[in-house]
């Protein structure tokens, strides 16, 4: 049985003038870690609402284990644990407060669920004395990913649970979350760092409240249709005009340090032309695309879909 | 049952370590009483008036020296003008001028009739009429003491008793309408506050993805407040008996429990409040202008209720300071039973019930 389940789920708010959803299904697996990869606003939040029964969906149904999330949402709300994008716990209550407060709201105690979180835990005991709102931003997430499994949900929601978190806690937070995984916890989790939707089991990309496309990260990369190349000279800026500008082009932009670009042409034209345009130390070559790769290609088609769609 | 009680002290947490609520709850009521008991008064204490004795005879002096015994004046005898008295009344300098005439004993001897000049500031009608009546009654005083009982054939004398407030003193009407306002202003603001806090924070949000029904969020965030409420209620009633000197006449197990009953209620409307608000200042805003106003205008605390236009009247009967206002003036002022004041109770109470009802009806188990 799939831990969750979309079916057409479409979702406006301000009197059905903002579409925020849009005819989204999908299923996630019992024990999968599902992550919803897109940027800012592209209805994640929503979704995650909706399937935690605090909105109610115009289209569609959706379950979580198995409940309906309008018909049974006193069940659900038992079931799962759900840790919102903004930080949300009592900013004047202590770590100890805090966690305490919420297993007594689901009816445990941290005794009983103690191993569940203990390794994040032990990492906060230092500081359990401490004003949560006077915590880092790290601190605070991973007290809330606590409180949210205090009391051992069955299905974990974490919307956007890394935003504002530094590398190596993020690093620490995944690991985290695949001991979750071995313990049958099925985990919806959404982000906008691109590089986190490998550690995931499946991800799906969305954007503008559409889910463009739903496979395992390696898959969606295999997916790419074009060979993608990395390609970086003296004058970036100036390449990356110069590359627009040439007709043998797919599409060019930058990513980190080199401009990521891919060709309708042979990858000899392309160089030829580079070094006819006078550039130095030239560097040009092939690169396995990466999760953001995907997701801008999906990006750029879209938005020439739509510009055909005004023409 | 464990689960209420964690989550009460969670409220009690949140009052405690915000100085601002503290300050609020506690100082509020003190800071009211104080200003009411000694600053803001209708009394009159030590009013300037200045006495013009152009007599300068038996009779004149010892109306004086009956007036500077009061403790309502603080007497000036000067020889002015009668210009001289106009511009000192324009200055704000006095309040009254009492003139006695030339030959004012020996009018009131051989004449049998004297007058006296009287001269009061009527642009505080209140004032003016309180101090005038007190020197009419000096000389009344005078004249009856001047005169043996018997020389008079016929006399009605008043006999005046200014039941439960015999000294006319300000604190009896006032902290009736203190405690009514204070615990009004106080529980509404605090509890739909702390609700709507809770929407703002997010932490709402986490609250319903939980099992915790609604009327446990409800009866958590209200407890806290009915306690620290009567506290409160403590605090005031022994300013006023210590402070004030206003004795408390009737039960006060009664008086506590018809406080109970109005605290709930307005726990119940600040629940009310926060079931339609969104965010801490409107929630504050709307408790503010929608209590403040009417409890203090419409209670009948200020202005009697009695003396209002019929649209006025009819609101006022929907202002739970207005039954409260009356059910402690009856206890604590008239020493009165329960008997006395059921009618008021019921109102209240079904007052509380009413707007309980609404609150959980508009308790939102979702975000919108």
């Amino acid at each position: 049985m799939n831990a969750i389940t979309l079916s057409n789920i479409t979702k406006t708010y301000n009197r059905k003038t903002v579409l925020a959803v849009d005819d989204v299904s999908f299923e996630v697996g019992k024990g999968e870690i599902f992550g919803l990869i897109g940027p800012d606003g592209a209805g994640k939040s929503t979704l995650f609402r909706l399937l935690t029964t605090l909105l109610i969906a115009d289209k569609g149904t959706a379950t979580v284990a198995g409940h309906d999330v309008v018909k049974d949402f006193k069940e659900i709300r038992g079931l799962v644990g759900y840790m919102p994008g903004r930080f949300s716990l009592y900013q004047d209550l202590t770590v100890e407060e805090n966690l305490n407060f919420f297993a007594t709201v689901f009816n445990t105690t941290i005794k009983e669920n103690y191993e569940l979180i203990k390794d994040i835990y032990v990492q906060l005991e230092p500081f359990k004395n401490r004003r949560a709102g006077k915590l880092s931003g790290g601190m605070k997430q991973k007290l809330a990913l606590c409180c949210a499994l205090v009391h051992k949900p069955e299905v974990l929601f974490l919307d956007e649970p890394t935003t504002g978190v530094d590398v190596v806690s993020r690093k620490e937070f995944w690991e985290m979350l695949h001991r979750l995984k071995l313990l049958g916890i099925t985990i919806l989790v959404s982000t906008s760092y691109m590089d986190e939707a490998t550690r995931c089991d499946r991800i799906g990309l969305i954007l503008g409240g559409r889910l463009l496309s739903i496979n395992t990260p390696e898959d969606t990369i295999k997916a790419y249709p074009e060979k993608l190349y990395a390609a970086k000279s003296d004058g970036i800026y100036a390449l990356l005009k110069d590359l627009r500008s040439f007709e043998g082009i797919l599409s060019c932009y930058a990513f980190g340090e080199f401009l990521h670009v891919s060709l309708k042409c042979a990858e000899q034209e392309a160089l030829s032309y580079i070094q006819s345009k006078g550039h130095t130390h030239v560097e040009f070559k092939q690169i396995t695309p990466t999760v953001e790769d995907c997701f801008i290609r999906l990006l750029n088609q879209k938005n020439e879909g739509n510009g055909h769609k005004d023409e | 049952m464990k689960q209420l009680f964690t989550f009460v002290k969670k409220e009690f947490y949140h009052v405690f370590r915000d100085w601002k609520t503290l300050l609020m709850l506690f100082g509020l009521p003190v800071i009211q009483i104080v200003v009411f008991g000694f600053a803001l008064t209708n009394e009159i204490k030590k009013a300037n008036i200045v006495v013009v004795d152009n007599a300068k005879d038996l009779a004149s002096q010892q109306i004086i020296d009956k007036m500077e015994g009061s403790k309502f004046f603080s007497l000036q005898k000067t020889l002015m003008s009668s210009s001289q008295i106009d511009a000192a009344f324009k200055e704000g300098t006095i309040k009254l001028a009492v003139v006695f005439p030339v030959n004012f004993n020996t009018d009131l001897l051989h004449l049998n009739k004297a007058s006296i000049q009287v001269i009061a500031d009527a642009s505080d009608p209140n004032t003016a009429i309180t101090l005038t009546s007190y020197v009419s009654s000096i000389v009344g005083d005078y004249q009856a003491q001047l005169v043996p009982t018997s020389a008079i054939p016929f006399t009605i004398q008043p006999e005046v008793r200014m039941l439960y407030n015999p000294d006319l003193k300000g604190a009896p009407n006032f902290v009736p309408g203190v405690m009514a306002m204070v615990l009004l202003l106080v529980c509404v603001m605090m509890t739909s506050v702390s609700i709507v806090r809770e929407k703002e924070l997010g932490t709402m949000e986490i609250l319903l993805v939980s099992p915790v029904k609604p009327l446990m969020v409800i009866i958590a965030k209200a407890i806290p407040y009915l306690f620290l409420s009567l506290i409160n209620l403590c605090a005031i009633l022994i300013l006023s008996v210590y402070a004030l000197d206003l004795p408390i006449k009737g039960s006060l197990l009664l008086l506590f429990g018809e406080s109970a009953l109005l605290i709930i209620t307005a726990l119940s409307l600040g629940l009310l409040v926060s079931t339609v608000t969104s965010s801490q200042q409107s929630a504050m805003f709307t408790s503010m202008l929608g209590l403040m106003l009417p409890t203090m205008l419409l209670s009948g605390y200020m202005f009697p209720i009695e003396n209002m236009p019929i649209v006025l009247q009819l609101i006022s009967n929907i202002v739970p300071a207005r039954w409260y206002y009356i059910i402690v003036k009856a206890v604590m002022l008239k020493g009165l039973g329960f008997s006395a004041i059921w009618k008021e109770t019921l109102i209240l109470a079904g007052m509380a019930v009413f707007f309980l009802a609404l609150a959980l009806r508009n308790f939102k188990i979702r975000l919108e």
